[in-house]
């Protein structure tokens, strides 16, 4: 069992959890994540590790409460405990001086992207980041961002705080404006990695994704999580989850990732009614 | 009971008293030629095709006794040479017969840590039971119902544990919870040595776990028997995936002196045809896992869930595919059609399985092949078109080789498509561990005593060269091999 330390609400639904693991503490890198099982009965989700602290021996994850697992999980508080924390799995993120890079974040997906860009900061690179989320309210990890980042745009989908629209926008201006972009990485919902993919693709600009495909034991085991990248098969889990954005399809991974949509809510309306009870 | 008996004219009650009179005086004329071999009773099809309990149900006592009654204690026994951990089978036999089940479960208990496993899922009819000698003029001793037997009376009595050697203090490192890592570590528990077990699942079992189902091998079992090896002093670590969390070099730094690799066959291969990557598409290992490990036929009890549609194709001709067509048709399919490419005499997987499957009504397609899977305009998968093959002369391996036959094409409906055509080693330890041999494969490469190219590692079990079949009992030969050259070099330092 994995005992929950501390807990903080960052946002409507959004929660973080400091969680004691030890020995994950310890190994974890930038761009490597654990899957987790809320209890006995419960699914394998993977999450990416925000931040670690060995000397405590503990591991901090962000999530968004949008099914029944991460509603579960939400419930639990801090003294209470996780069924099950496997990681680190997936392979690190390539952490080297590129020069200039553009770091696009949208969604929760700015806890995935946070430990790279630190990372990517303190090896020398120049950071020019772009946060964004649906309305100021969802809007996470702001001043965090702001510590490792040289520039920092914010978008919000309605415009409730800096540029109203998505963070593609202001990758769009970056590129015509004809700023020197060594490497631009973007993490956040598949259709938005897509666009900025295509964007950076006729400058010729190396573009780094997140894949996020659904997984089920993360070790290389079922092939769920596989991606089509360059015509060739890859295991989000273990070749990933970053992959270069312009060999990426896409439109596959976003099928993929919807399989279990009906099934999901289902889950989801069995437990609601379950909790009403 | 209804006894399955040759019509010699003699009634039950009589056989009974034959057995009878045999346990007061052991001279008394064996009576094995008045039985039949005995069947383990199965579940109705009807009722066992809409659940996942298990299929056949064991022997009563007596049915057990009338079977090793047969036995006919061969002075020079084959079937001990079929035996992959080499089972006294005649001795226990004797004791079966004599009633004295006791004594006979620990003498499958000296050679096999997991009887109860290996009596329900070793291929006996090419193995113990290939070479019973009454197999030459009839039907062999049904050594697998009786091995099955025997360990569920001992789990259900209580399993009386051995006397363990005085602790050694030397540190052995097991890789993986399946059927060769659990041998291993219950062998070397049993001498003495502190063993731990690092498996990368939350659940323990490997293979037994997450692939094998429960209509075949309930998990209660395998809980029961990973317990066994626990209580032999083995420590069970969960969710340690080794590579990642530590790597070899790690482990040996942190004291271990022997370690066992038997991480398993767990990366599916995948067709490399068109429509492969659509929605409704499952690798076998993921359609399994979500089942058996997972309990997604519990869903939404369970949170795992997994999507069949009215007709499924299952693409392969191994247990595995088996176990995935059968798992498929519990889920409430209406049609579960396999693909296989040879013809049903070459199918690798357990021929009871496969009598199993027909007489669940699994449709059979030999000599056909998938070309492509064809999708529709939402990305799900809606047929599978296949080809025609004839078979030519043998291939390496002995069996005829298929090829297509041009312009002959069809095509099968399915809304869900699961690929079992094997599986290869898990690349993620050999990737981090430069300094261990692999063949092309990317399997350890050991000797037969599974020892690798590094001093003080081992390997066994389908992650490893060097050794035939797939099967449970195998991996469990070669971690008894293991244990040993083990056990040999902790107490002599001799590799």
């Amino acid at each position: 069992m994995y005992q929950i330390v501390a807990e903080i609400e960052l946002a409507p639904n959004i929660k973080q959890f400091r969680i004691n693991a030890p020995l994950i503490a310890k190994k974890c890198m930038p761009g490597q994540f654990i899957v987790l099982r809320t209890n006995e009965k419960g699914e394998r989700i993977p999450l990416t590790v925000f931040e670690k602290d060995p000397g405590e021996g503990t591991i901090t994850i962000i999530f968004q409460e949008v099914g029944k697992t991460t509603k579960e999980l939400g419930r639990l508080r801090t003294g209470e405990a996780i069924q099950d924390v496997v990681g680190p799995l997936g392979t690190p993120s390539e952490i080297r001086n590129y020069g200039q890079v553009v770091a696009i974040a949208g969604g929760t997906a700015a806890a995935v992207a946070y430990p790279e860009i630190k990372a990517l900061k303190l090896v020398g690179n120049k950071l020019i980041t772009i946060l964004g989320a649906r309305s100021k309210d969802l809007l996470i990890l702001e001043e965090e961002m702001r510590k490792y980042s040289d520039e920092l745009y914010i978008t919000t989908d309605d415009g409730s705080k800096g540029h109203h629209g998505f963070v593609t926008d202001v990758l769009k201006k970056l590129v015509a404006d004809g700023k020197k972009i060594d490497m631009v990485l973007a993490i956040g919902p598949a259709i938005m990695m897509k666009v900025a993919s295509e964007i950076t693709r006729p400058f010729n600009i190396r573009t780094i994704v997140s894949v996020n495909p659904i997984m089920l034991d993360a070790t290389g085991m079922c092939g769920v999580c596989r991606v089509r990248v360059n015509n060739e098969m890859k295991l989000g889990c273990v070749d990933g989850p970053e992959f270069d954005g312009h060999l990426v399809d896409f439109d596959q991974l976003m099928a993929r990732q919807n399989m279990y949509t009906e099934k999901e809510k289902e889950s989801l309306h069995a437990y609601e009614a379950k909790m009403k009870k | 009971m209804e006894l399955n008996k040759i019509d010699t004219g003699i009634s039950t009650k009589e056989m009974i008293l034959n057995i009878v009179l045999y346990k007061e005086d052991p001279n008394y004329p064996t009576v094995y030629r008045y039985f039949r071999r005995q069947e383990m009773p199965k579940q109705p099809i009807v009722e066992r095709i809409k659940n996942f309990n298990e299929v056949a149900l064991g022997f009563e006592p007596d049915q057990a006794i009338m079977e090793a009654s047969r036995c006919l204690q061969c002075q020079d026994p084959q079937c001990r040479r079929g035996c992959p951990v080499g089972i006294n089978i005649t001795s226990f036999c004797g004791y079966v017969r004599e009633g004295n089940f006791d004594k006979a479960i620990s003498v499958i208990r000296e050679s096999n840590s997991l009887p109860a496993i290996c009596g329900r899922v070793c291929p006996q009819e090419s193995q113990c039971e290939a070479y019973c000698a009454m197999g030459q003029t009839g039907s062999p001793l049904a050594i697998g119902a009786l091995e099955r037997f025997l360990a569920d009376y001992e789990l259900k009595k209580g399993i009386t544990m051995p006397s363990i050697a005085p602790i050694t203090g030397k540190k052995v490192a097991v890789i993986g919870s399946g059927p060769a890592g659990l041998t291993v570590a219950g062998d070397l528990a049993k001498l003495g040595h502190i063993v731990s077990i690092f498996e990368a699942l939350h659940t323990p079992g490997g293979v037994l776990a997450y692939g094998i189902p429960e209509f075949r091998l309930p998990k209660s079992i395998v809980a029961a028997e990973v317990d066994y090896v626990k209580r032999l002093g083995a420590k069970l670590e969960t969710n340690m995936v080794i590579g990642k969390i530590f790597t070899i070099d790690e482990l040996v730094e942190m004291g271990y002196q022997a370690i066992f690799l038997g991480t398993g066959a767990g990366s599916p291969y995948f067709l490399s045809i068109s429509g492969e990557n659509l929605n409704g598409v499952y690798s076998a290992n993921e359609f399994l896992t979500r089942c058996n490990l997972m309990k997604s036929y519990l869903f939404p009890e369970y949170d795992t869930p997994l999507i069949v549609g009215k007709e499924v194709v299952v693409i392969g001709g191994g247990n595995v595919t088996m176990d995935s067509a059968r798992t498929a048709l519990r889920l409430g399919v209406e049609k579960v059609h396999v693909v296989y490419r040879r013809s049903e005499q070459e199918m690798p997987a357990r021929r009871e399985e496969v009598l199993n499957a027909k007489d669940e009504g699994i449709l059979f397609n030999f000599l056909t092949y998938p070309l492509r899977l064809i999708g529709n305009s939402r990305g799900w998968v809606e047929k599978v078109e296949c080809g025609m093959m004839e078979l030519c002369e043998p291939d390496e391996t002995g069996r005829r080789r298929p090829v297509p036959i041009p312009n002959h094409s069809f095509t099968i409906d399915a809304q869900t498509v699961i690929i079992a055509i094997g599986q290869g080693p898990n690349p993620l330890l050999s990737k981090v561990t430069k300094d261990l041999e692999t063949d092309r494969d990317g399997r350890f490469i050991a000797d037969e005593w599974g020892r690798t190219s590094k001093r003080g590692i081992w390997s066994g079990g389908d992650v490893a060269t060097g050794w035939a079949d797939a099967t449970v009992i195998n991996a469990m030969g070669t971690g008894k091999r293991a244990a040993s050259s083990i056990h040999q070099f902790l107490t002599t330092g001799q590799w």
